[in-house]
């Protein structure tokens, strides 16, 4: 099928996979950054193809992990409120809070909708003008334009019941902090394609020269993830270190400038609470000023509400590559998919959840490239 | 001896329930949440664990007198009522009619009740109990009995359906994760993820290019053609909510074997692919309503699959992956690009993803 079947094609896979065994002479890591190309890797069980010592760090891209727990908390306060239509994306819904989820203030009486976009919101505030519609409006770069536009419709349309729970991030400064750790283990980045998309390749030129650190800016598909790998593990092999971009059927140097602009009249630049990372200067966008009264945090209160993560959940370490999954004490004891204590165990694509899976049983050993059973 | 009598007020709520304490839509998704609810709740309060129910088929298997009977009851819920390819009516029979011919029965009557919310349009109700009749008379069994209730306004959601059925089983057939065995070969009767997308796609008021007509269907004449042939067939499942990756998971666990898929055999239709993947759904997780998974021993695989290329329900049956001995309880498959990955139990529904 069109643009699905071309970027799985396996003998195209097969080839960047031999160009990737022949090449790679020393152990190396590389950390994709987004959430949506972890899942592509366990997904399509890229991992498992590549050559014994080139190790993929999953990222802290997955806007579901990252999200604060406090900010978590204070949408289930929200989402409780007899006057408030909650809306959210679905993912998020199950991602425990303190206490509790979504999913259960939804099953309690909270009237939680899961949605598809940030403007079945602003239809929903529309159409019930005697209550309070609140979206939740988290994710990367890459969720913020639609989130901003929604912002702007809903002031256009004099809704004075609709607001937005704001807790979007940013990459750059993630991937700063991530370099910036002492115990950092990534030699080499898969920038996330989509957030460059909107925001374009040109912020990572920094990084990469004062890191002296390899960033290839890298597709969803398998064959994308591949691409970005293999320019990545060239990269290191030849001591170089470049801004490449091997997304460039939707990626340009300057990004999208309508996106662009509506995000600055709409966000501001803050400081931003990483789920199991902790706060990263500079690394998250509010509502600007001019779009003061759209914030639910301020109009429902709950800005003072703070929230302690679990002393025993080691997830920090994990985003960053320092350690791995199975190394955490927490780790399958009392951290679960089902009763997860930290951001990566949450979502299905998260580094400790995708172990958790694939420890019930060893298919990775059977499965390395050069012994795979053939079916 | 006499069983203890049952004391509510010392009654709590078992491990692993405990942690919700509230029912969650999860509960009715056919995933691990569902399994729970059954396993630990309903099973241990109706029987023991090695009482009929609890070995927790679509369908009982039971001798009354000498004669085996398959019993087997479902209730719909599905909103909207109408979507592309059916309505809820359709679903209550061919659902029931399915359940018990995956025992390997051949259903013979069905009971219906109804749940009416006040305020229905009884012109709706007309219209899904003549598609009920129709569905029946097509899968050649009898609604004989019936119940109709009436909730106030705003305590139900239009009507739902609760229809049991009845099937009498075929002399010398036993189908079941008893019979699964290493080298048993798995076919699905043709491509998954049609009957939940179209739900999805009414529901939401998604527009894929094409439309997406769900597949509902019953079964039982497709399962008289393997069955009936004499074809070395150890078990069937129509692998409904929680779709593909549920079915072979609980197979998988029953039969205490593994399951090994190749993912590019399966039957994924473009329209099923492509919703897919814009909204971050797994295919193999959505629902099916006509179609049937079989477990067939290795020397019959040929033949069942030709029978059921041969049937009008099965034009695309497709041999998609084999049971080992290896991983027991666990579903493996190769990915398209030549990895693999483990198919999980769904938890609860699916949830769209936001990235």
């Amino acid at each position: 099928m069109k643009y699905l079947d071309e970027f799985s094609d396996p003998v195209l896979a097969a080839r960047i996979l031999d160009d990737i065994a022949s090449r790679v002479t020393k152990p190396w890591s590389i950390m994709e950054i987004c959430g949506g190309q972890t899942h592509t890797i366990i997904r399509h069980g890229i991992d498992q193809l590549l050559p014994g010592n080139v190790t993929l760090i999953h990222g802290p891209g997955c806007p579901v992990c990252v999200t604060p727990l406090e900010i978590i908390d204070r949408a289930l306060i929200i989402a409780a409120r007899p006057e408030v239509i909650f809306c959210t994306f679905g993912d998020m819904a199950r991602v425990p809070g303190s206490r509790t989820d979504l999913l259960q203030v939804k099953a309690a009486g909270g009237d939680v909708r899961l949605v598809y976009s940030p403007l079945d919101a602003v239809r929903l505030a529309q159409q019930h003008p005697d209550r309070q519609v609140v979206f939740f409006a988290i994710g990367f770069e890459t969720t913020a334009p639609a989130n901003a536009m929604t912002v702007r419709l809903a002031r256009q349309l004099g809704l004075s019941n609709f607001s937005l729970l704001v807790s979007h991030v940013l990459v750059p400064p993630a991937m700063t902090a991530i370099l910036e750790s002492p115990s950092c283990r990534v030699q080499g980045f898969l920038a996330a394609g989509h957030v460059c998309t909107v925001m374009g390749t040109k912020q990572y030129e920094p990084l990469v020269h004062r890191y002296r650190v390899p960033i290839v800016v890298t597709g969803f598909e398998p064959l994308d993830v591949l691409e970005g790998i293999r320019r990545t593990l060239f990269q290191l092999e030849d001591g170089r270190f470049e801004l490449e971009n091997a997304y460039p059927r939707a990626v340009t140097s300057e990004g999208n400038a309508v996106a662009q602009t509506v995000i600055n009249e709409v966000f501001k630049v803050c400081d931003r609470q990483w789920r199991g990372i902790g706060l990263i200067p500079q690394s998250g966008w509010r509502l600007s000023a001019a779009y003061a009264d759209f914030d639910a945090e301020e109009r429902f209160d709950v800005r003072g509400v703070v929230a302690q993560e679990s002393a025993n959940c080691r997830s920090g370490d994990v985003l960053q590559g320092a350690i791995t999954p199975p190394e955490c004490p927490a780790f399958g004891q009392e951290c679960t998919p089902r009763r997860p204590l930290g951001a990566p165990m949450v979502s299905s694509e998260g580094a400790c959840a995708a172990y958790y899976q694939f420890r019930r049983i060893d298919i990775a050993a059977p499965t390395r490239r050069g012994s795979a059973p053939v079916s | 001896m006499t069983a203890p009598a049952f004391d509510p007020s010392s009654w709590s709520c078992p491990l692993p329930l405990r942690d919700i304490s509230t029912i969650v839509m999860g509960h009715g998704g056919g995933g691990r949440l569902s399994g729970e609810l059954i396993e630990h709740l309903f099973v241990p309060a109706f029987a023991g664990v090695d009482s009929i129910l609890a070995q927790l088929g679509d369908g009982a298997v039971l001798d009354v007198g000498g004669v085996r009977l398959a019993l087997s009851t479902d209730s719909f819920v599905v909103r909207p009522r109408f979507f592309p390819g059916g309505n809820i009516g359709e679903l209550a029979v061919n659902g029931t009619v399915n359940d018990v011919a995956m025992t390997g029965a051949i259903p013979l009557f069905l009971s219906a009740a109804f749940v009416l919310e006040e305020g229905m349009a009884i012109d709706e109700l007309g219209v899904i109990a003549q598609s009920m009749g129709e569905a029946a008379r097509v899968a050649g069994v009898q609604i004989v009995t019936g119940d109709t209730k009436v909730v106030d306004s705003g305590h139900g959601d239009g009507a739902y359906i609760t229809t049991a059925g009845v099937g009498l089983m075929r002399p010398g057939i036993d189908l079941g994760p008893h019979r699964v065995t290493p080298g048993d070969v798995v076919i699905v009767s043709g491509p998954i993820g049609l009957h939940g997308i179209a739900v999805l796609s009414v529901r939401e008021g998604f527009e894929f290019g094409v439309e997406v007509r769900s597949d509902t269907a019953a079964l039982n004449g497709l399962v008289a053609a393997m069955l009936d042939g004499g074809a070395d067939v150890h078990m069937l499942r129509d692998p409904t909510r929680g779709g593909l990756a549920a079915t072979l998971n609980e197979i998988a666990m029953a039969s205490g074997t593994g399951v090994r898929i190749v993912e590019r055999d399966v039957p994924v239709p473009d329209a099923v692919a492509s919703a897919c993947s814009m909204l971050g759904l797994d295919p193999l997780q959505v629902a099916n309503e006509g179609r049937v998974v079989a477990f067939v021993g290795r020397g019959d695989a040929q033949r069942v699959l030709e029978v059921l290329r041969g049937h009008p329900l099965g034009g695309e049956a497709a041999i998609i992956g084999e049971v080992v001995a290896e991983h027991p309880g666990v579903v493996v498959a190769r990915t398209g690009i030549g990895g693999t990955r483990v198919i999980d139990l769904p938890m609860s529904e699916q949830l769209p993803r936001i990235c």
